[in-house]
Formats: structure tokens, C-alpha cells, sequence
């Protein structure tokens, strides 16, 4: 039973991971640029979540939903003004301007929140499931984070897949200039891509912090550089990718925790992207791109 | 006298500029003219500045984006200190220093080239994530790294001291996640000075020999290197290695400046390879000089600001913000040219101006 118990505490710490990396994998399959900010947004979202429930006393629900509207809107704000005036210059000078907003929001909230740790209330108030006489026990946010994974996905999917906006995002990530061919508005695409990854930071960041308590500025940076990583192990640009290498690199996470050494967790994670990403240079569903002389 | 080149002549200028500070900062430190905290940054300063030229040459002229190189300075930095904790008391201080260096650097480059072979099939923001998993692994092992040393020999471990099962007499010498402590602080100012000069020299000659020019080929396009007959994974190798050498010089002088050695995220995690690599993009992508300037303008920037105390990290996010836009956004670029305020354009200006004095 305890293998099972983990099994489920991977597949939930995976879920936020795999909710996480979704904003890193549109990011770039859209802007091709990697948004190091982006695990700052989650710990916005999350101290967004905690101010909305223990200091204004609202239902979780309500709070979720005005962090995710704050956060929509922190990340079209942070395109806006850092992002948008690079769009044409090197990758590089992109990825510095992005480590420059992380800096920022940090800073930000590390001088309106201060630097102690809060602990943060969970969002779910359900204590979970028993089962099997009370042997195996699943949290209620464990339960509400998959499930919450698995619908943001399915519906992300759906959205890409089926309406104007969503084909749109699909074509500005094959081809920018033809887009705009075709009529296109290619920076209401981009900045539609940064909205809704930082809307779903926002739950990213209240789910972590419901199963993991202890909120801080910096609370973000770990879990956002794990999930950098998950969305290049399933394959950067592809939106099951992101899922299945959420899931997977949180299940080796918990299991590496529990039967190998809790300091060496890390290490280990990073060993398997390694040879994953030796055995196919792309990830688990990336695409390969043949050079063309 | 042999007329010397463009670059020749940089590379001299930039010299002089480093000597001139050299005696300015030594003056002042002599004097007493420096506060403390100013001076307990000379060392790091030079330190950082080596690990960024060794990143510049992988990104500038190797063009791959590498995200680990901390850890090769953190290679640098354990190694070295555990050879001069080693044998502290059997070899005098003169030699042991250097040797220590030799030892640091031949390290940092032997885990550069054995990740080199793996890692330089991946390319762009693959191989990115992939050093700085390596950046990753190599700290967290050292976290749970334990060394011992008594009559009998040396003892390692990855779970605690207990397991070492040493003597009584035995001596801990890296001890898990309180690193190494009592490393003999021998990196002095003038030490770092000829070391980063040397860094300069050796670069130089580097990306202007015959194999600095094929691994420029081999960045522009591979594949057209490739058509010419040139061994890509030879010179890519050769490339990275004295890159991550170099890093590892840098770390073995941050090494012995500080008393008690720990890997964490801040010195030598993602979050520093982050910054160096801050340093060489600010500096200019493949500009040797402008790494070493960056790296001592913005190390010294937090500090300078120290007196607006909250508000000093979030200027400085801001002025990095800013001078990214600045320099690299197409539309102010354009702006800027238009009204005469690009770089070359102003200091043209300049010249002018001194001519008709």
C-alpha cells in the first residue's frame, strides 16, 4: 500500500508540475522564448489566493478565481512592456529580460509580503478517501489536483484544437509571417497565450501551496525550473507533452523521495531528463525538425 | 615595429584598464580608503569575471547556451579546497596554491568534456536545460558528500558522517551540506588580477588560432563546417572544455577566499549560472572585456545601492529590464540611430570633439 500512496502523491505533485510546465510549453511554442518569470506568477497566484482567504475571509472558489484574474492580467501587463518590444531580437536578449521580471516580482513581492514564510490554508477542505480499510489514504487535494490537471488539459486541448483563437495560437506557432498572411492578429495571439498561462499559474500556485504550505517569495523558482523541465522531457511545444512529463517527472520525484534518499531526489529527476533527452534529443513527444540545407 | 591588429589592441587596452583599477583599488585598500564590504568583493568580483569569460567563449563563440556553468566552478571550487584542506599541513603554501589551481582547473575541465559528449548532440534550448541539469546533479551530489580521512586512508560516503566509519583520529574533511570549512584563504587580489588577465590572453589567442576560427565556422553553420570537412564534435569539444576550465579557475579562486565552502542555489545553483550569464550578455555576446566590465558594474551595483536597503534588488531587476530594452529591442534601436544615439554614433561625437580641441 505504500507504493500506492506514493503513486498518488507523485501524481498530484506532477499534476501542478504538468499545470506549470503548460504555461512554459505554449509560451514557447508560440513566442519561442523560455519565460523564466513564469514560476514567480505561481507565487504571486498563490499569495494572490492566501491574502483573498485568511486576511479578506474569502470562499476558496471566489479566491481562486480573482487570482486567476490578477494574474491574467500580470501576465499580459509583464508581455506588454518586457516581452513585446523584444520580438524580433536574439532568444538571449529575451531570456535575460525574463530573468530580469523573475528579479522584479521577486523583489516585489518579497518588500509587500515580507520574507517570512506564511502558511498558506488549502484550498480544498475536503479531508479525501479511505480506502481499503483505512490502509490507503488519499488526500482531498490530492484527488482536486489531478482532477483539476486532467480538465484543464482536456480543456486546453479542445480550446487548440476547435475555436478560431485556439487555431490561431496553432498557426502563429508554425509559421508567424504566414499568420499574419492569413489575417492573423499575431500579438493578440501572443498576448492571449501569456494570459492564459498565467491564469493557470494562478491555480498552479494555490494547488502547490494547498498540498505544500509554507508560502515565500521564492517559493515559485524551484517548482517553476521543475516544470521547465518537465515541459522539454514530454517535448517543448506540445500540450499532452507537458502532461505526461508533469506526471512522470513527479512520480520519479516521490520515488526517488521515499525509496532512494530524499536529498538525492533532485539529482536524480534531472539524471532521467538527461538520458531521456540523450535517447531522443526532442523529449517523449516532440517533433523533430530536419535542417534543410 | 609589427603593426598590431583590431582586437590585438582591445585586448591590450582592456588590459590596461584592469591594471590601472588593479593599483587604484590596491591604493585605496591600503590606504583604507575602501570599506570592508568593498573590499571582501575584490576577490568574488575577479572570480565571477573568469567564470563569465569561460561562459562567454561557449556562448559567444561555440554559440550554445549553456545554464550550468556554476557547476563547473563549483567543481573547481570543491576540488581545489579539498586538495588544499588535504594537505594542509605537508606542503608548503606557495605550491600547494598552485597546485591546488592545477587541480581545480583539470577538474572543472574533465567534467566539461565528459558532459561535452552528450551534451553537444543536443543543440538550442535543449541543450540549455541539459547543463543546467548537470548544474543541478553536480550540486546535489556534493550536498550529500562525505569525506574522512585517518590513518588508514580516505573514506567516502553519500549518507552521513557516521557511515564513514572512521577512526578516532580520522578528520572530516567535506562534510555534507556544511561543505568544507578551513580552507587556507590564499586567493589574494593580485593573484585574481593575473589570473583574469591570463583568462584574457589565453581566450584571445583562442578564438583567433585555428581552432578559434573553426569553432566560429562551426557556430555560424555547422553544416556548411560540416561540407568543408571540419570535425565538428572535436572543436565543439575542444571549445566547451576550456570554457568549463576556465570556470573552474574562477572557482577555485572563490574558493579560497571564504572560510566555510557550501553548495547552494545561490552560489553555485541555477541561480548563479543565471547571473554570469547576466554578466556576458549585458557585456556583449563574445566581447571578452565587456564580460569582465559587466560582471564588476553589476556586482558592485547591488552594493552601491546597499543604502536604499528593500529597494536595492528591485532597481536593480529594473535596470536590467531597462538596459535589455535599451540595447536590444528593435524599436528603441531604431529610435536611437534615428536621433544619433547609438553607441558608435556618440562615441564618434566624442572623438570629434577631442579632435577639434
Amino acid at each position: 500500500m505504500g507504493f500506492l500512496t506514493y503513486l498518488i502523491n507523485g501524481l498530484s505533485l506532477g499534476s501542478v508540475y504538468a499545470l506549470i510546465a503548460l504555461g512554459y510549453t505554449m509560451v514557447y511554442g508560440i513566442a519561442k522564448m523560455l519565460n523564466f518569470a513564469h514560476g514567480d506568477v505561481i507565487m504571486l497566484g498563490a499569495y494572490l489566493v492566501f491574502m483573498c482567504m485568511s486576511s479578506a475571509g474569502m470562499p476558496a472558489v471566489v479566491s481562486i478565481v480573482i487570482a486567476i484574474a490578477c494574474c491574467t492580467a500580470i501576465g499580459i501587463i509583464i508581455e506588454k512592456i518586457a516581452y513585446k518590444p523584444l520580438r524580433r531580437a536574439t532568444n538571449l536578449a529575451v531570456l535575460i529580460t525574463a530573468i530580469g521580471v523573475s528579479y522584479f516580482l521577486q523583489n516585489m513581492a518579497l518588500m509587500v509580503f515580507g520574507s517570512n514564510p506564511v502558511s498558506f490554508t488549502s484550498v480544498v477542505s475536503w479531508p479525501g478517501l479511505s480506502l481499503a480499510g483505512g490502509q490507503l489514504k488519499i488526500t482531498g487535494n490530492a484527488i482536486v489536483t489531478i482532477i483539476t490537471c486532467l480538465i484543464v488539459m482536456f480543456g486546453l486541448m479542445w480550446f487548440v484544437k476547435n475555436t478560431k483563437p485556439g487555431q490561431a495560437m496553432r498557426a502563429v506557432s508554425e509559421d508567424k509571417d504566414a499568420a499574419t498572411l492569413m489575417g492573423i492578429n499575431v500579438n493578440a495571439t501572443i498576448s492571449l497565450t501569456f494570459a492564459i498561462g498565467s491564469g493557470l499559474a494562478a491555480i498552479a500556485g494555490a494547488l502547490l501551496c494547498s498540498s505544500y504550505p509554507s508560502l515565500n517569495p521564492y517559493t515559485g523558482s524551484m517548482p517553476g525550473i521543475k516544470a521547465f523541465t518537465a515541459a522539454v522531457f514530454g517535448g517543448i511545444g506540445s500540450i499532452p507533452g507537458a502532461l505526461i512529463g508533469g506526471l512522470l517527472l513527479g512520480i520519479i520525484e516521490i520515488l526517488a523521495k521515499a525509496y532512494i534518499s530524499s536529498q538525492l531526489a533532485d539529482a536524480i529527476v534531472f539524471a532521467v531528463l538527461i538520458i531521456v533527452l540523450l535517447v531522443k534529443p526532442t523529449g517523449i513527444l516532440g517533433k523533430q525538425i530536419k535542417e534543410k540545407v | 615595429m609589427k603593426k598590431l591588429n583590431g582586437s590585438t589592441k582591445k585586448l591590450i587596452s582592456s588590459i590596461a584598464v584592469i591594471l590601472v583599477l588593479y593599483i587604484v583599488m590596491s591604493t585605496m585598500q591600503a590606504t583604507g580608503n575602501l570599506s570592508s564590504l568593498m573590499s571582501g568583493l575584490l576577490v568574488p568580483v575577479c572570480a565571477y569575471a573568469l567564470v563569465a569569460i569561460g561562459l562567454n567563449l561557449c556562448v559567444g563563440y561555440l554559440g550554445e547556451l549553456s545554464l550550468g556553468h556554476a557547476g563547473f566552478m563549483c567543481v573547481g571550487a570543491f576540488t581545489s579546497a579539498f586538495f588544499s584542506k588535504t594537505f594542509q599541513n605537508e606542503i608548503p603554501d606557495v605550491p600547494r596554491f598552485i597546485l591546488a589551481l592545477v587541480i581545480g582547473t583539470f577538474f572543472a575541465a574533465l567534467f566539461g568534456f565528459l558532459i561535452a559528449i552528450p551534451v553537444l548532440r543536443l543543440s538550442g534550448d535543449y541543450l540549455a536545460i541539459v547543463t543546467l541539469a548537470f548544474g543541478e546533479i553536480i550540486k546535489n551530489v556534493i550536498n550529500v558528500l562525505y569525506v574522512g580521512r585517518d590513518a588508514s586512508g580516505f573514506h567516502f560516503s553519500l549518507k552521513d558522517m557516521m557511515s564513514l566509519n572512521m577512526d578516532f583520529d580520522g578528520v572530516v574533511l567535506v562534510n555534507g551540506a556544511q561543505g568544507i570549512t578551513g580552507t587556507p584563504r590564499q586567493s589574494t587580489f593580485t593573484i585574481s588580477v593575473l589570473l583574469l588577465i591570463l583568462a584574457l590572453v589565453v581566450t584571445h589567442n583562442f578564438v583567433n588560432s585555428r581552432t578559434g576560427r573553426a569553432v566560429k565556422a562551426i557556430r555560424d553553420n555547422q553544416i556548411a563546417a560540416e561540407t568543408v570537412g571540419l570535425p565538428i564534435t572535436k572543436y565543439k569539444l575542444i571549445a566547451f572544455t576550456i570554457s568549463a576550465a576556465i570556470a573552474g579557475v574562477g572557482g577555485v579562486l572563490y574558493a579560497h577566499n571564504i572560510n566555510s565552502l557550501t553548495a547552494t542555489t545561490n552560489n553555485f545553483g541555477y541561480n548563479m549560472s543565471i547571473m554570469i550569464l547576466v554578466y556576458v550578455v549585458l557585456g556583449g555576446i563574445g566581447n571578452f572585456s565587456g564580460s569582465v566590465v559587466a560582471t564588476v558594474v553589476l556586482t558592485m551595483l547591488p552594493e552601491m545601492l546597499r543604502g536604499l536597503s528593500t529597494y536595492r534588488m528591485l532597481i536593480y531587476s529594473i535596470v536590467l529590464i531597462g538596459l535589455m530594452l535599451f540595447n536590444w529591442a528593435p524599436g528603441i534601436l531604431k529610435f536611437r540611430e534615428e536621433h544619433g544615439l547609438t553607441t558608435k554614433q556618440l562615441l564618434d561625437k566624442f572623438k570629434k570633439k577631442k579632435e577639434v580641441q
